[in-house]
């Protein structure tokens, strides 16, 4: 599914250089976590998969079933299947929610040579999805994320993302700012989307998340590296003793 | 030397240019004097001149020039006229020139319509009285020369009284065909005491274009008025409204104005009755690209009486080197408490070759009073942009998105949904047309 291969990145605005390297791999059906210190480069990685500018790619590949993801518009790669989960969901004031969902959908719909989602399927479709995600009829009529609180913010990640059927997710620290019950209602979300033909990447800081998305291989992103990979039971490392022992053993 | 003595004065030359190229319309009585009375007028401030403190932003050469720069009519047949689909008294002026036979029969219930130019013979003493009258209070305390020059020589123009709620909206049409035209036309309107009036304009016009309209809104009476100035890159316009506000009245103006070379809308309002409302927003979209764009707006509203409320939106979309104006004042005379002010202009730049100039004035002589006026102008939100994009949103449709987002605050203030829903296509098109 998702190939990552010696990809670097530095900044387009300044000499510095974030990602020096990184190797990852994510197969069909699979959940991979990015767990990682702060400033790592994890939103990093997340945003030059999905063709935000500021970002310079000096070296490396990245492709979603073989086909070159670097080479794309933001827009293709959605349409490609990629979707991103924000850290943080960027308010739009003026622009519906419902607008924005609708003309989201059937213009990834028309980049792949389909026809547009019927107004009333695509409202019976939205209706239940929302639903499931306790968001209310107001919320998707209110400008996209101005006035959300946090878990709202969050909670309207997920539900894009059950609207757009992506095969490859990311979510960037969906978790964070989010109580637990609002985590379980996000978590049963992401579960519900599981599925042979769709991958995810979830990046976070806790062990928590990882609770309820079971992940099946954990990698640790360090100054711009993965350094360390393994099972679920690496996030448990982390948890207890945090990062210092892991970078201390690849140092 | 005898010679000497006679200073040479610029702007009496200008002046007296532009007034050798002007006929003065055939008038009754009332209007031959209301005419009189604006020439002297306008012998004594003249035409507008760059130096003036309202003109610092906008270049009157244009406007005062005495024949106008030729303009090929537009030809805007690849669309329906705008408000076609709205059900409506249409009043057709082509070149200035009234239609009788393209306009609609002025037969509409709670609605007196008739023309300036047969306000000599018929019965119209209130227009009489609000003739030139308005305007003239308009002139304190900033000269408006180009409309002293239109109560003088405006060759025509609608009278309409209103008595009771008019069931559908006037429309005025405004149709160019001549290369040469230079138009003068004067508008007044008054609502009696309840009265409730749509009034919508329209159209290409002439290749210069000047107009007045002057409105009284009595007690308790409501004028809605929509305005699409459209398409026609060669525009060069001036206008101006003067509105006078009785108690519990409504007045609310909304211009659409897309390309042009020139265009300066003036408007400026006397809130005389307490607990009047007064709205005027504005959305202007101008690409330097497909010709010359210089958009103005210049907004004068005077706070009178208690509790009144006054809103302007003024929006505007600029990109390839066009130029945007906003020149707005409230003004809070004493003992006008309660006056709920709200003023903003922004503008959305598309690029770095565009400009905003805008000045916007408070002035407030009472102490209970909320006023608040904000103007910005920058480009649109890259991380926006980015969002939509991330969701599949083709780049032009995401910055077509924000766009209509940017307008969204001035494009509410339209009542009237079908009159809204084809403004809001018309942006569209617009949009359309520029990535096409
Ligand atoms: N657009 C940017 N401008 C300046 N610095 C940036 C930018 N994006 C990322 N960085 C820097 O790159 C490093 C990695 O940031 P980020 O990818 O957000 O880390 P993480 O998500 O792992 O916390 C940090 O030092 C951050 O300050
Ligand atoms: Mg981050």
């Amino acid at each position: 599914m998702l190939n990552i291969k010696g990809l670097k990145v530095k900044l387009e605005e300044e000499d510095k250089t974030i990602l020096k390297g990184v190797d990852l791999e994510v197969p069909a059906g699979m959940v991979h976590a990015i767990m990682g210190p702060n400033g790592s480069g994890k939103s990093t990685l997340s945003y030059v998969l999905s063709g935000r500018s500021g970002y310079e790619v000096t070296g490396g590949t990245a492709t979603l079933d073989g086909v070159d993801l670097l080479d794309m518009a933001p827009e293709e790669r959605a349409a490609a299947g990629l979707f991103l989960a924000f850290q943080y969901p960027v308010e739009i004031p003026g622009v519906g929610n419902m607008t924005f969902l609708r003309t989201a959908v059937n213009a990834q719909r028309k980049m792949r040579g389909e026809d547009d989602l019927s107004a009333t399927d695509f409202l019976k479709t939205i209706r239940a999805k929302a639903k499931a995600l306790k968001i209310d009829a107001e919320m998707l009529k209110r400008p996209v994320n101005v006035g959300f609180s946090g878990g709202e913010k969050k909670r309207n990640e997920i539900l894009q993302m059950a609207m757009l059927e992506p095969k490859m997710c990311i979510l960037d620290e969906t978790d964070s700012g989010l109580d637990v019950d609002a985590m379980k209602l996000v978590s049963e979300g992401v579960n519900a989307l599981r599925d042979e033909g769709r991958s995810f990447l979830v990046i976070t800081h806790y062990q928590r998340l990882l609770d309820h998305i079971k992940p099946d291989v954990v990698h640790i992103l360090a100054r711009g590296r993965i350094v360390k990979s393994g099972g679920p039971e690496l996030a448990l490392e982390v948890e207890n003793n945090g990062y210092s022992d892991i970078l201390a053993e690849v140092a | 030397m005898a010679v000497s003595a006679l200073k040479p004065n610029p702007a009496m030359d200008a002046l007296s240019a532009r007034l050798s190229g002007q006929v003065m319309p055939k008038s009754g009585a009332w209007a031959k004097s209301a005419r009189a009375d604006a020439l002297a007028r306008l012998s004594a401030t003249g035409l507008p001149a760059r130096r003036d403190e309202y003109w610092l932003f906008t270049r009157p050469d244009t406007l005062n020039q005495p024949i106008p720069k030729p303009a090929a009519p537009f030809d805007h047949s690849d669309e329906d006229p705008i408000f076609s689909k709205v059900d409506r008294v249409r009043l057709i002026f082509t070149d200035g020139v009234f239609d009788q036979a393209a306009s609609d029969d002025p037969a509409l219930a709670g609605v007196e319509i008739s023309r300036l130019a047969d306000g000599g013979q018929v019965d119209v003493h209130w227009a009489a009285d609000l003739y030139g009258v308005l305007e003239t209070r308009g002139q304190k305390p900033v000269a408006r020369p180009l409309a002293t020059l239109n109560t003088t020589f405006a060759s025509d123009g609608v009278l309409i009284r209103v008595t009771g709620k008019a069931a559908k909206p006037v429309c005025i049409t405004y149709r160019h065909a001549d290369p040469n035209s230079d138009v003068l036309l004067h508008h007044v309107i008054r609502l009696e005491p309840g009265a409730d009036l749509t009034l919508v304009e329209n159209g290409a016009a002439a290749a210069r274009l000047n107009t007045v309209m002057e409105v009284e809104v009595a007690d308790g009476a409501a004028f809605h008025h929509v305005r699409a100035q459209g398409r026609n890159h060669e525009r060069r316009a001036a206008t101006h409204i003067f509105a006078r506000l009785g108690r519990e009245s409504i007045f609310k103006s909304f211009t659409l104005t897309v390309n042009g070379a020139l265009t300066r809308n003036e408007c400026v309002i006397e809130v005389n009755g307490d607990d009047a409302v007064a709205h005027i927003a504005g959305a202007a979209l101008g690409d330097g690209a497909a010709g010359e764009f210089h958009h103005d707006d210049t907004v004068f509203i005077t706070h009178d009486a208690l509790n009144c409320e006054s809103r302007q939106v003024f929006k505007k979309v600029l990109r390839n080197g066009a130029t945007g104006v906003f020149q707005g004042k409230i003004l809070v005379r004493p003992g006008a408490q309660k006056t709920d002010g709200y003023q903003k202009s922004q503008a959305l730049l598309l690029d770095g070759d565009s400009q905003f100039l805008a000045k916007p004035e408070l002035e407030i002589y009472a102490d209970d009073v909320a006023c608040s006026h904000g103007s910005t102008s920058g480009a649109i939100d890259e991380t926006a942009l980015f969002y939509l994009r991330s969701r599949g949103v083709p780049e032009e449709q995401a910055q077509d998105l924000m766009v209509i987002a940017f307008l969204a605050e001035a494009l509410d203030e339209i009542e009237d949904e079908a009159i809204g829903a084809d403004i809001h296509s018309r942006l569209e098109s617009w949009l359309q047309r520029r990535r096409d």
